[in-house]
């Protein structure tokens, strides 16, 4: 393994960073570019920006503010947000995005994720998962960044994960969609089930809320990455303080 | 100064592109053989899939422009693969400008592929290219495919097994992981490209 990524996430609503609580009540946390930079600045190994209502709104990431931000980030960018095409991903390619996380689309068309790895390669398609726990089951939820709009798909998680795998995906972001926003901590028994299921990366979002839950999530999840957002935004906890405890664990991060 | 960085088709060439600006220097994307072959530096950037990437460096003409290229050329990730003779990735025919065969990272729970994150880099020789970089210092990877360790190899990573990370041979340069995306050991690592005589 690498070193554990810290991902710092900013889920973009109108140009603006904002935070709900189980993908509701979205409240505004900042100017995407200035976050961006902060989180640089304070150590964090990845940016992620969604643009979380581009797939309900059957549009497509800005790429303007993506350029915005791109030109000043030297870690690496993912992006996420309504593509639903190869050229769109390319677009975003030529935007200065490093890495195309698709999620909707990928549940409306899998191919896509094979054509996508055919021409970007595996190692630039992350498929972003929603997934909720409905009748005992994890389910892959769609649409989700407006409540209008969010919907149950047919699809078991741990067996789309594994397809998304065998289609192309370069690594899974699974998105706990009952611990989202809550601070309660990684949903750690549900991404250990994923993390068996998987050879490429996993990366772990939605829950964190202290830097014991980044620890849990790598030791006792084996994650290579663990994503957050509220607690950072809001500065209740700071990147440095999440890499020096999971440092102090015997895991390798980044200084 | 004049860098071009190559447009293969596919590729997170703006990155690369902006790197360079936050240095101080302007690049020029280009797929145009007479702008490449007449640049200062040239940079083989790269995302996407060898077997794309190669026949879109025919479909352009560059193979031949960039087999003879002498001043410095500097592959990155994917750009780094296509120096070597073959790579199992679509069984691509690379450039040749480095020895050997490109091989797939095997895949297992235990070390996920692609080899995606920040990992140490060992140095295995003294190389312009890396002066200023500390030992163990962390760079950007994201890469399914790794180059074989050989007299080429000026830097080293380990992913299940050691890999080159970094390579020297003549005018011809490569960095497996990112460093537009490596941070401040990324951008000493594109600031010694750009110092390099020409």
């Amino acid at each position: 393994m690498p070193a554990r990524r810290i991902i710092a996430c900013l889920d973009v609503k109108g140009g603006r960073v904002v935070k709900g609580v189980r993908f509701e009540g979205h409240v505004d946390m900042g100017d995407p570019a200035e976050l961006a930079i902060r989180y640089r600045d304070a150590g964090a190994d990845e940016i992620v920006i969604y643009d979380i209502t581009a797939s309900a709104e059957r549009r497509v990431i800005d790429y303007a503010w993506l350029k915005a931000i791109a030109r000043h980030l030297d870690i690496p960018l993912c992006v996420a947000g309504g593509i639903r095409s190869v050229e769109q991903a390319i677009t975003c390619l030529e935007h200065g995005a490093d890495k195309i996380s698709i999620n909707s689309p990928a549940l409306e068309r899998p191919d896509f994720i094979t054509d996508l790895a055919e021409i970007a390669g595996t190692q630039c398609v992350v498929v972003g998962v929603d997934s909720r726990m409905i009748d005992g089951e994890w389910t892959a939820f769609q649409y989700t960044g407006d409540t209008k709009t969010i919907t149950k798909t047919p699809r078991r998680m741990l067996d789309w994960i594994v397809e998304a795998q065998a289609r192309g995906a370069g690594e899974i972001v699974l998105n706990c969609m009952d611990r989202d926003g809550t601070r309660e901590g990684y949903d750690i028994a549900q991404l250990a089930q994923a993390r068996a299921r998987l050879r490429i990366p996993l990366v772990a979002s939605g829950g964190a809320g202290t830097p014991a839950d980044f620890v849990a999530a790598f030791v006792q999840a084996d994650v290579s990455g663990a994503l957050a957002a509220g607690i950072l935004h809001s500065g209740a906890v700071a990147i440095g303080d999440i890499k020096r405890a999971v440092a102090e664990a015997g895991v390798e991060v980044r200084p | 100064m004049s860098v071009a960085i190559v447009k293969v088709g596919v590729g997170n060439t703006a990155s690369v592109a902006f790197a360079l600006e936050r240095l101080g220097a302007s690049a020029t994307i280009t797929d145009d053989p007479r702008a490449i072959a007449d640049a200062e530096r040239v940079i083989l950037p790269g995302v996407g899939a060898a077997a794309h990437a190669m026949s879109r460096i025919d479909a352009s003409g560059l193979r031949a422009v960039l087999r003879d290229f002498s001043r410095p050329l500097l592959g990155v990730c994917l750009g780094l693969q296509l120096l070597y003779e073959t790579s199992e990735e679509g069984d691509a025919a690379g450039l040749a400008l480095l020895p050997g065969a490109v091989r797939a990272l095997p895949a297992s729970t235990q070390a996920p592929s692609p080899h995606m994150g920040w990992s140490r880099l060992a140095r295995v020789r003294e190389d312009a290219l890396m002066e200023g970089v500390a030992e163990g210092a962390y760079a950007y990877f994201v890469h399914s495919y790794v180059c074989p360790i050989g007299a080429a190899t000026i830097a080293a990573a380990t992913y299940g097994a050691p890999f080159t990370a970094m390579a020297q041979h003549g005018n011809v340069f490569g960095c497996q992981f990112h460093p537009e995306r490596s941070g401040a050991v990324g951008a000493r690592v594109l600031a010694n490209f750009l110092a390099l005589p020409c």
